[in-house]
């Protein structure tokens, strides 16, 4: 039920998918505030989050710092472009590695789904490099390995 | 790698390149077999058969005058391996994201929402 999709859509989208048991007030709220973001925006087991800033309004500024005593530490930035309560988010970040990314364009609506939500997360990079190099960056963040196979996404 | 998967990707971006990557997931092919599908002139198929060899993701092999095409495991390996774990780390964010919410599920008394 609350399985998760990712899939890549034409040559710049990654496209994610989550169902949530809570009401979209809720999730909408867990992306919103800075200290509901900090407890669960951590990515593989091991990081903390011990900046962040989240504006969220239009113009309003992201920053997001992550840190790992083992594997270092990087940040992202962004803006918030569009806030509509309790239903959809447009942003735009881009990760600092230092040197900053191409501009990561990404919609997140949260939808009613009987008593919970359904969110569809709509990422559009600037092309299909852009695209790989994007989702490339997981890996080097050492996350672990499991095997999906390649019907998955095509 | 990386430079290898920004090709795999980038070759993955076109419809006809992925149908082939599905003919071909059920076994090797020459370039005839996997013309006749598509509304697409052998040469047209020979250029997508390019972009995925040089993305790593297909290979060829030598059959007399014939030259099958399968596909390339570890490319494709790879490439897997590379969405399994952003989608892993997702996962784990909204498995902690349940969880929160699951928590404030239950707001105190008087407090503001």
């Amino acid at each position: 039920m609350s399985k998760l999709t990712l899939t890549t859509e034409g040559d710049t989208h990654v496209v994610v998918t989550r169902r949530f048991a809570a009401p979209p007030e809720a999730v909408y709220r867990a992306h919103t505030d800075p200290k509901l973001v900090q407890q669960w925006l951590l990515g593989p087991e091991g990081w903390t989050m011990p900046v962040c800033v989240c504006e969220a309004r239009p113009g309003g500024k992201i920053r997001y710092e992550w840190t790992n005593p083992r594997k270092g530490s990087f940040y992202v930035t962004g803006e918030f472009l569009e806030l509509v309560p309790y239903s959809k988010i447009v942003h735009v970040e881009r990760m600092h590695l230092p040197d900053p990314t191409p501009d990561n364009h990404v919609e997140t609506r949260f939808d009613p789904d009987g008593t919970g939500t359904r969110m569809t997360m709509r990422m559009t990079l600037p092309d299909a490099k852009t695209r790989a190099a994007m989702l490339a960056t997981g890996m080097e963040r050492g996350m672990e390995a499991s095997y999906v196979r390649l019907e998955s996404m095509i | 790698m990386s430079r290898a998967l920004d090709a795999a990707f980038a070759a993955l971006a076109d419809p006809t390149r992925r149908a082939i990557l599905a003919r071909l997931a059920s076994g090797e092919a020459t370039v005839m077999e996997l013309a006749e599908p598509f509304e697409m002139t052998q040469p047209a198929i020979s250029q997508h058969l390019k972009v995925l060899e040089e993305a790593g993701l297909v290979v060829r092999r030598v059959d007399g005058t014939k030259r099958p095409r399968r596909l390339a495991k570890e490319g494709i390996a790879a490439m897997d391996k590379w969405l399994a774990m952003l989608r892993k780390a997702l996962e784990k964010n909204y498995d902690r994201l349940d969880q929160l919410l699951a928590a404030m599920e239950t707001p105190k008394k008087g407090e503001e929402r």
